[in-house]
């Protein structure tokens, strides 16, 4: 029972990856793969809102634009700005973590009431708060801010990991051969937290997608005439009755998205941990 | 005699929390010279794998060295020296190999890695400089071909295997001394005497002295020259080990060594020592081993004995040396008449 479950993680996991990849190139051969230039408004009347067809899949918007197109390219964005914002999450995440978990003591315990602190604050108002002191937000800025507020999950992970990795004998050992505290910090106890880091990179960026699309939809992330999978979504917004195909392609690539990020990241969890692992390799082998 | 390699004076090792404090490490001496093996015996929480530790400073908060405690090594007391300092010390002039070879190696890193890393802290070698170092010190620990086996991690290997890639890590910079804790518990009685022997071997290549902790007396008739016995946190008996295994003068020593099957003596039982070693928060007053001694009289309640000399370079922590008739009146002692385990 438990081998079937396992395989059928396994297979989600196989058909996310085959979807996020496909995702990935399309995005970065966005010129390629785009039939039209996104932002041309080429009839603002007569092409205006086109339901699907053939010439146009996904339709046009009320700016005669080809919605695909927009698509394709908004994925560039909406990728780019979750991948940039999760790594810099992560290595926030994974040095505050750890600090706080190798040095301990008072030190540790200042370190991780700030952060019951920042998780106290709803991640969104946190987001909408910071954002809307800015006009016009350079997009730099919105991927540093997504990144420098989705770090405080990681760090209590990564904390307590450390906590228990640096009791273990190796980590004595590695003091008995003389090694400093950041050198058993990168080399001897981060990579053993590897696992844990790329299962919540993979989540992460899930999560960090949907923010996003969330932010551009209420006009607070990715500024026009670029276009994200949210502002696409929000340029269709009040037209959902008669052209409802603006909003749904952008809102179903998100919904994809963020469902294979996350099941590869399940998936991930489950193979990296070794408890889960080991059962599931003893029900392969019988 | 020479000025030795090794001298700790008066160590004491204390843990402090709220309940109180552990005093683990009690006022322990003792002194190895170059070249020389130093088996330092005890069971479970006598001390001896704290006293260890503390020799390398590995002590971690709640634990401390107390102040007034010396730990001289080759003159330099190692309680003086900073952080820094310290760390030169370590794995350099001394290395330590540690019980359980399977928790004491980083999964995550390849063996090879894992030596090269010793050479990589203490010295200026390129990584492929450390790494040839680390292939070579393989060999040297017996493994076949050291080069394949460099590039696996630890859980591909073996318990012997990892006990001597341990040892490769412990001296792949030749240190002075080796302190070993335990390192052959954790593996196959086989598989123990290849380690011994390479272990011996190694000594007599390199040219260390060794510091052995052990629980087996078997190991330390083996390979020691000099026996320290700890007990209760304290040093109860020191001898040569020939002087030791034929005049065993503490209760203890002499419970530990009826405790030990021997060849060619008939034996239906072993015998035990009845009780526990006491909680190191609460040592009693008087003789700490007291309750578990079948010599014991009402001055080993009132006052703690000091180490009597008792013979040639031997010493023993026991009032029967000041009165040696009482060997005579041995009675069941109190842990056993109190547990009635036995």
């Amino acid at each position: 029972m438990r081998a079937h479950w396992t395989h059928q993680v396994m297979r989600r996991a196989t058909i996310a990856c085959v979807v996020l990849l496909a995702i990935v190139v399309v995005a970065v051969l966005a010129p390629v793969f785009s039939p039209y230039d996104p932002i041309a408004q080429p009839d603002i009347i007569g092409l205006k809102n086109l339901a699907p067809s053939l010439s146009h899949p996904f339709g046009t918007d009320s700016y005669s634009r080809d919605v695909l197109s927009r698509c394709i390219y908004g994925a560039r964005i909406s990728l780019s700005v979750a991948a940039l914002a999760t790594t810099i999450a992560i290595t926030l995440g994974t040095l505050y973590g750890a600090i706080a978990g190798y040095v301990g003591g008072i030190t540790d315990t200042i370190m991780m009431r700030i952060v019951d602190a920042a998780l106290a604050i709803p991640r969104v108002l946190l987001l909408i708060a910071i954002l809307a002191l800015w006009n016009g937000l350079p997009l730099w800025l919105l991927v540093v801010v997504l990144g420098g507020t989705g770090w405080f999950g990681l760090s209590r992970m990564v904390r307590a990991q450390v906590l228990s990795l640096r009791e273990l004998d190796f980590v004595t050992a590695a003091r008995a051969v003389g090694a400093s505290g950041p050198r058993i910090l990168l080399r001897h106890i981060l990579p053993n937290v590897v696992p844990t880091i790329i299962v919540a990179a993979t989540l992460g960026i899930g999560h960090v997608i949907i923010l996003e699309a969330g932010l551009s939809y209420l006009g607070l992330g990715v500024q026009p005439p670029a276009a994200s999978w949210g502002s696409i979504i929000q340029d269709g917004a009040d037209q959902l009755g008669s052209a409802w195909w603006i909003s749904l392609f952008p809102g179903l690539l998100i919904v994809t998205t963020a469902i294979a990020c996350n099941s590869l990241g399940d998936a991930l969890r489950s193979a990296l941990d070794p408890r889960e692992s080991s059962v599931a390799m003893a029900e392969l082998d019988s | 005699m020479s000025e030795p390699l090794l001298a700790v004076r008066d160590l004491r090792t204390y843990f402090r929390d709220r309940e109180g404090i552990a005093r683990a490490v009690d006022g322990v001496s003792f002194e190895v010279s170059r070249g020389e093996t130093v088996a330092v015996v005890g069971e479970s929480g006598s001390g001896k794998s704290v006293t260890a530790l503390s020799i390398l400073r590995l002590i971690r908060a709640p634990g401390a060295i107390e102040p007034g405690s010396t730990i001289l090594f080759e003159g330099r007391d190692l309680l003086l020296l900073d952080d820094a300092e310290m760390r030169t010390v370590r794995g350099n002039r001394i290395a330590m190999i540690f019980q359980e070879p399977m928790s004491a190696l980083n999964p995550v890193l390849t063996v090879g890695e894992q030596i090269a890393e010793v050479m990589r802290v203490h010295t200026s070698a390129t990584r492929h400089e450390a790494w040839e170092g680390a292939v070579e010190m393989l060999a040297l620990t017996g493994i076949a071909s050291p080069r394949e086996r460099a590039s696996e991690y630890p859980h591909q290997l073996s318990g012997g295997m990892r006990q001597r890639v341990m040892i490769a890590m412990a001296l792949v910079l030749r240190p002075d001394l080796l302190i070993a804790d335990e390192p052959t518990t954790a593996l196959d009685v086989t598989i123990q005497a290849q380690i011994l022997e390479l272990l011996q071997r190694l000594q007599q290549q390199l040219g260390m002295a060794v510091l052995l902790i052990t629980h087996d007396l078997g190991v330390v008739a083996e390979v020691a020259n000099r026996v320290v016995v700890m007990y209760g946190g304290e040093v109860v008996e020191r001898a040569s080990v020939a002087e030791l295994f034929a005049h065993p003068h503490h209760p203890y020593t002499e419970g530990l060594m009826s405790a030990m099957p021997r060849l060619g003596r008939q034996t239906d039982r072993l015998m035990t020592i009845p009780g526990v070693v006491p909680p190191s928060t609460a040592w009693p007053g008087g003789c700490r081993f007291r309750e578990r001694c079948s010599y014991s009289w009402e001055r080993c309640a009132t006052q703690h004995p000091p180490l009597h000399i008792v013979g040639t370079e031997h010493e023993s922590r026991c009032h029967l040396a000041a009165e040696p008739l009482r060997r005579k009146a041995q009675h069941i002692p109190l842990a056993a008449a109190l547990g009635g385990s036995v």
